[in-house]
């Protein structure tokens, strides 16, 4: 949460103003209510140099299969966004954060969110971000997203986030 | 704790026939019990007033430790016929062959002016009419008082099973609180039987699978305290930790001590790739151990030191192998269907505990060092994480229900499927790391 909250005082005080709080770890399916009323507030997700816009119009998140770490097409197409989003955007840096679901054992999703981060942050790379302002860190099991024990609920926790932060001194 | 232990010397032997027995009464765990053997536990004799409750207390922590082996079935009290009103007099064998008592415990507890107490106890084989062994007297402080009663239990369990005991020891483990998706998560110690909970750090940042040291004075584990996964050293005693591996823009988990407690074998990540490392305590003398593009994780010692069993998922998925201390080729001893993963070297040196997933299942399970005699001994939504009793002869594991309101509690089961059961806690609980014995 202080990464986010960081990027949004580096931007304006009507960001903060405006933010609906972007959690985490939360679902982020709120797409905004003011996407089409044409009027742009900055820092709001209608404003596309906003945190708030990144995470929900180009989408902060790529899910994977069970067990594998390799990119879909339709991850590529998010990913492809993020990049430009972050070459457009160069005052942030970014934490990706990879995740699995609870069928495995502790440490060996530990490993396995690592793999997805860094095919993430790998990407992001070739599509011209700078590695220097992207780390990776593993979550594994321990940070789902969506708590029921069916395939519904593993599919949206298997998954890369990128977690905006502010700045190049970090 | 501890300060000493004596020999209380036989005050009379009694001349009785041996009754038909097949020689001294033993209990033999190798085959699985089937019949639990009846012993009577009577309430301690308080030698002074004071000790009147630690008394009474302290036969019953004896009681639960060998009821909870599923070896041992207490004969209750208001079936008994003679009362032990004093340590030293003659035990009334007749009274106790009445109701079945094979093993009979005796004991006497005393407390001093300065806050100490003496714990003293006697062993009988009913049936043979004698005394199994000398008497035995622990003396420590009053707060102590359950470890005394532990190491009654562990002399009574050693002389009855022939095995070496695990009763005065102890388990790190992480205590979780919240909601399914605001876990918090803790350090935390207590003793085996879950009694003592210690808690060790606060809740700000994800802890995770602790492992004690050797002597069971440190404790390595992983903090997410600078927002990436490091490991950690932390002093029992003092509950002091410092950061062992710090190498900027990689994480590092899956610690664990070899048995001299002078080096960490650990996994270390970086570019994604998860490799198995060793380094010594005090943070130099880092050394690769594997190189490989798979997952190389959760790294454990055999109890002499020579080798490492560790999981890889190089051959497509979790596996199990083992390879030399230094590093060098590994071989994979795991082939059944499914993914192994979490290999723990039994302190025996004979077996690996391990965790197996298997369609949609988790099990807890055993097997040789050479991969044979593979033994499932628990099935569930999610068991992982084996941890060896001292002895080797219990596993404790983690077993987390399903679905959203899912929690984890701590199980134990010996290493014959049979006793499973669940080790309480006040809290969610998960990640137990089982202590070596107190001295």
């Amino acid at each position: 949460m202080t990464y986010i909250a960081r990027a949004m005082m580096l931007t304006t005080v009507l960001a903060l103003a405006a933010c609906t709080n972007p959690d985490r770890f939360g679902s982020g399916t709120d797409a905004g209510s003011g996407a089409n009323s044409g009027a742009v507030v900055p820092g709001s997700a209608n404003d596309p140099a906003s945190p708030s816009y990144f995470q929900q119009t180009v989408g902060d998140r790529v899910l994977f299969a069970v067990d594998q770490s390799t990119l879909t097409n339709e991850a590529r197409g998010v990913l492809d966004g993020q990049a430009d989003w972050l070459m457009q955007n160069t005052d942030y840096t970014a934490v990706i954060e990879g995740h699995a679901d609870e069928q495995g054992t502790r440490e060996y999703n530990l490993a396995l969110g690592a793999r997805r981060a860094n095919a993430v942050q790998e990407y992001l790379v070739s599509k011209g971000v700078a590695n220097s302002r992207l780390r990776v860190v593993s979550y594994g099991k321990e940070r789902p997203i969506e708590l029921c024990s069916d395939e519904a609920c593993y599919a949206k926790n298997r998954r890369a986030v990128t977690v905006l932060a502010a700045g190049l001194s970090s | 704790m501890l300060r000493f232990l004596t020999l209380i010397a036989a005050f009379w032997i009694l001349a009785l026939p041996a009754q038909a027995q097949d020689g001294p009464l033993r209990i033999t765990i190798d085959e699985g019990v089937i019949e639990p053997l009846p012993f009577a536990v009577p309430e301690f004799v308080a030698e002074n007033a004071a000790a009147a409750q630690m008394a009474e207390q302290i036969a019953r922590v004896v009681a639960a430790d060998l009821t909870g082996t599923g070896l041992f079935r207490e004969i209750p009290e208001d079936a008994f016929i003679s009362k032990i009103t004093s340590f030293s007099s003659p035990v009334e064998f007749a009274d106790w062959r009445a109701i079945n008592a094979q093993a009979l415990i005796s004991g006497a507890v005393s407390t001093g002016s300065d806050g100490r107490i003496s714990v003293k106890f006697r062993l009988y084989d009913v049936f043979a009419g004698q005394e199994m062994g000398a008497g035995l007297q622990f003396d420590g402080t009053q707060d102590g008082w359950r470890r005394m009663a532990h190491k009654v239990s562990d002399a009574v369990y050693s002389r009855l099973t022939g095995e070496s005991p695990y009763f005065d020891s102890r388990v790190v483990f992480v205590a979780e609180s919240g909601t399914k998706g605001e876990r918090r998560k803790r350090l935390a110690i207590m003793d085996y039987d879950g009694a003592n909970v210690q808690y060790l750090t606060d809740s700000s940042n994800i802890v995770l699978a602790p492992r004690f040291s050797p002597t069971g004075d440190r404790i390595l584990y992983t903090s997410y305290e600078t927002g990436f996964p490091r490991i950690y050293v932390l002093d029992v005693a003092s509950v002091g930790r410092r950061a062992l591996e710090n190498q900027p823009g990689s994480m590092s988990f899956s610690p664990r001590f070899s048995p001299d407690g002078q080096t960490v074998i650990y996994s270390l990540t970086q570019g994604g790739n998860t490799d198995i490392y060793r380094m010594n305590i005090n943070g130099d003398g880092v050394q690769r151990l594997t190189n490989a593009p798979s997952i190389e994780t959760a790294p454990s010692f055999s109890p002499d030191g020579s080798q490492i069993v560790f999981e890889s998922d190089r051959s497509g998925n979790q596996q199990l192998y083992i390879m030399p201390s230094s590093g060098g080729e590994p071989r994979r001893i795991s082939f059944g269907p499914g993914r192994y993963g979490t290999p723990v070297w039994s302190p025996r040196g004979d077996l690996i505990a391990f965790t197996k997933q298997s369609k949609g299942r988790f099990h807890i399970g055993v097997m040789r060092t050479d991969g044979s005699e593979e033994r499932l001994l628990t099935a569930s939504f999610l068991d992982e994480g084996p941890t060896w009793a001292p002895n080797g002869r219990v596993i404790m594991f983690t077993r987390e229900t399903q679905g959203a309101g899912g929690q984890s509690s701590l199980y134990s089961v010996d290493i014959t499927g049979r006793n499973l059961k669940r080790v309480r806690t006040e809290t969610g609980a998960s990640d137990p790391s089982w202590s070596p014995l107190q001295e």
